[in-house]
């Protein structure tokens, strides 16, 4: 559990991608780890340099994919074999060719809803309430032109004045102390 | 003349990105703030158009039909329809494959245009996306009334009951059972997580309590954090990836409705390619009814550029192609075959009492847009496109109807044969799904925002990083 008092982190606003991305690769170089990128779209170089380089969404989406081929084949066999087999046209009861359409649909349903599930929970979403929402130009910004920094307070190397001085050596447009 | 031809050519060049040669995807002079502006500006409004109410009421009449045959359907069963001997698949089933059909457009729209990397993709995926699911509404609705006793729809699913039943996994009207819930669900998902961000943008913007408590819930909390774009991201192209068969089997697993029957005229292998190009083929022409009076509407054009329309005609004109190759495949099947009743029954759908239809459906499907959609004026023509998307749109409509209605009512038998003549319920139902459509999207258009915003901010200029800066922050 993160402390529920005292500050957040810092937040530095940027007005482009670039400035953002250098002061990101810049902190990540002095050793910053607990900090985090907030920009409007996905910023790939963004990510690659706060150090965020795999993420196992598509691991989560092959386990579920492969649950879903066979939760579904192994309910038509045992269906067809066991608990009510028919007779069809004189076909084996175990027709495995028929059988790979269901099974080839439920094997995407199982790895979509994992994908899209999965990316969520590893995201932490949903999520009712985050401090961020307490910095005032956050709400204005990081979801429609601005990009933001945020050194977070569990960082060791966190000292609020210490951090301030050094977010604005990348000359930011402001850099905001967010409170929980 | 010298002027006029001066001012064409000027007009055209505005439209050209000099970069590329081609037509712009987005207008110059956007940048991220006006983007968002525009399309949140759209919902957030507390102003609603006169002409958006003006639709909206003639779409909630016809949905308010729908709702009036199915009720009456449901008291007396499905003899009100057409539907007997030896027709027993008509307006229900034609209507089902239409609907899935024009759906296919939004999936491929959203899924393999993203994965083929066609960034111009971004305006228009969201309603094409919102089209999909709306139109599956609309087609899932008839194999429900038409199983005769809708509230045992829950039947086709496999469950344990003390009837000791289970499906038949044979069959492939079970199989439409798992892909058409399965295209559903994926479809509903991939549209939904597409709109978390914009949601978050919608919080944000929004002025009124309602709509920032609303949007706050839709957008699960949304804050753009880099590590949550990756995986988004990732998720994004994974569902993308799984979409991408899926719609080909959904249309394929359909067809087999139909190929896996022994009647002439269903029987035969080039269906599934055939129906999902058809598929392909009415969704874009649905996408562009359905945009050229939005972005006319919304002042859009900025986003949904001329350079959408004219890429919309070429898909229409290869897939077009795919489907005068399967028209053409079943004619040369029928003589090829040498078989007696595939010969008969070709030319009883040319030439046949109902031969009216089948040369409806090749001027509709062939004879107009495959001739126009090579010209790239006519192509960007806006009045034109939307001219051809309604033709087209019925042609496909009649495609569906040749293939039920002219195999099944001159079959083997000649003392079998009799005719189909669609009752006003089936008309009625069918007109009411088009308003229930309507009246859905309107509600979309309304309620969320239309078109990606996050997708349209990767793509202006100012969201390229500039090497030099990150050259300077690497030493």
């Amino acid at each position: 559990m993160p402390p529920r008092e005292g500050p957040y982190g810092l937040l530095a606003e940027f007005n482009t991608p670039s400035d953002l991305v250098r002061a990101a690769q810049q902190a990540r170089l002095d050793g910053w780890r607990r900090m985090d990128c907030y920009t409007p779209y996905p910023v790939e170089e963004a990510a690659e340099a706060i150090g965020f380089h795999h993420n196992k969404v598509p691991l989560l989406t092959l386990i579920g994919g492969l649950m879903g081929l066979a939760a579904m084949f192994g309910m038509e066999t045992w269906v067809s074999v066991w608990a009510y087999p028919l007779n069809i046209a004189g076909r084996p009861t175990y027709s495995w060719p028929a059988f790979i359409v269901p099974a080839y649909e439920w094997t995407i349903l199982f790895a979509g809803l994992s994908a899209a599930f999965g990316m969520l929970a590893l995201n932490g979403l949903p999520a009712l309430y985050h401090p961020l929402f307490n910095a005032s130009n956050f709400r204005d910004g990081a979801t429609t032109d601005k990009f933001f920094l945020c050194l977070e307070a569990l960082d060791p190397k966190f000292n609020l004045a210490e951090a301030r001085d050094y977010l604005m050596t990348f000359q930011p447009v402001s850099v905001v102390e967010v409170d929980y | 003349m010298a002027s006029g031809e001066l001012k064409e050519k000027t007009e055209l060049e505005a439209g050209l990105d000099p970069d590329t040669g081609e037509y712009r995807v987005i207008a110059p002079g956007q940048t991220f703030r006006s983007v968002t502006e525009k399309i949140t500006r759209i919902v957030l409004t507390p102003d609603t158009a006169l002409g958006w109410f003006a639709i909206f009421s003639v779409g909630g009449a016809l949905a308010t039909m729908l709702l009036v045959a199915v009720t009456w359907l449901f008291l007396k069963g499905t003899g009100i329809w057409a539907v007997t001997q030896p027709v027993a698949w008509g307006f229900a089933i034609i209507n089902f494959v239409w609907w899935i059909g024009i759906g296919h457009a939004g999936t491929l729209i959203s899924a393999i245009l993203l994965l083929f990397k066609q960034g111009w993709r971004n305006s228009i995926n969201r309603f094409a996306e919102a089209m999909t699911i709306f139109a599956v509404v609309c087609a899932g609705l008839f194999p429900l009334i038409h199983i005769g006793r809708p509230w045992l729809g829950y039947w086709l699913l496999p469950y344990p009951n003390t009837m000791n039943v289970w499906p038949q996994f044979r069959s492939p009207l079970l199989w439409d059972v798992f892909a058409v819930s399965t295209y559903a669900t994926i479809s509903v998902v991939f549209w939904f997580i597409g709109m978390v961000p914009d949601f978050g943008t919608m919080r944000d913007r929004a002025k009124s309590p309602l709509a920032q408590y609303a949007y706050g819930l839709a957008s699960l909390g949304w804050r753009g954090s880099a590590r949550h774009w990756m995986r988004y991201e990732t998720a994004s192209l994974l569902l993308a990836g799984l979409a991408t068969p899926l719609v080909l089997s959904v249309h394929t697993v359909i067809s087999f409705d139909f190929a896996v029957a022994v009647l002439p005229g269903w029987h035969t292998t080039i269906f599934p390619p055939y129906f999902v190009a058809g598929a392909i083929y009415s969704g874009f022409a649905m996408v562009l009814t359905l945009a050229i009076p939005l972005r006319k509407f919304y002042h859009l054009e900025g986003l949904v550029t001329d350079r959408h329309i004219d890429n919309m005609g070429k898909v229409m004109l290869a897939t077009g192609f795919i489907v005068a190759y399967g028209y053409g495949m079943e004619v040369f099947m029928a003589w090829y075959s040498a078989s007696h009743w595939e010969a008969f029954m070709m030319w009883n759908r040319m030439f046949g009492p109902m031969g009216w239809a089948y040369w409806v459906l090749i001027t509709c499907n062939l004879a107009i847009p495959l001739t126009t959609l090579w010209s790239r004026k006519l192509r960007t023509s806006i009045p034109f496109m939307f001219f051809i998307s309604i033709v087209v749109n019925t042609g496909m409509w009649f495609e569906r109807f040749v293939i039920v209605v002219t195999s099944l009512y001159r079959d083997f038998l000649p003392s079998s044969w009799g005719t189909y003549r669609a009752t006003k319920w089936d008309y009625m139902i069918y007109v009411g799904t088009l308003g229930l459509f309507t009246s859905l999207f309107l509600l979309f258009v309304r309620f969320l925002p239309m078109i990606p915003m996050s997708e349209i901010r990767m793509m202006l200029p100012a969201a390229k990083i500039t090497p030099k800066k990150a050259a300077e922050a690497a030493d």
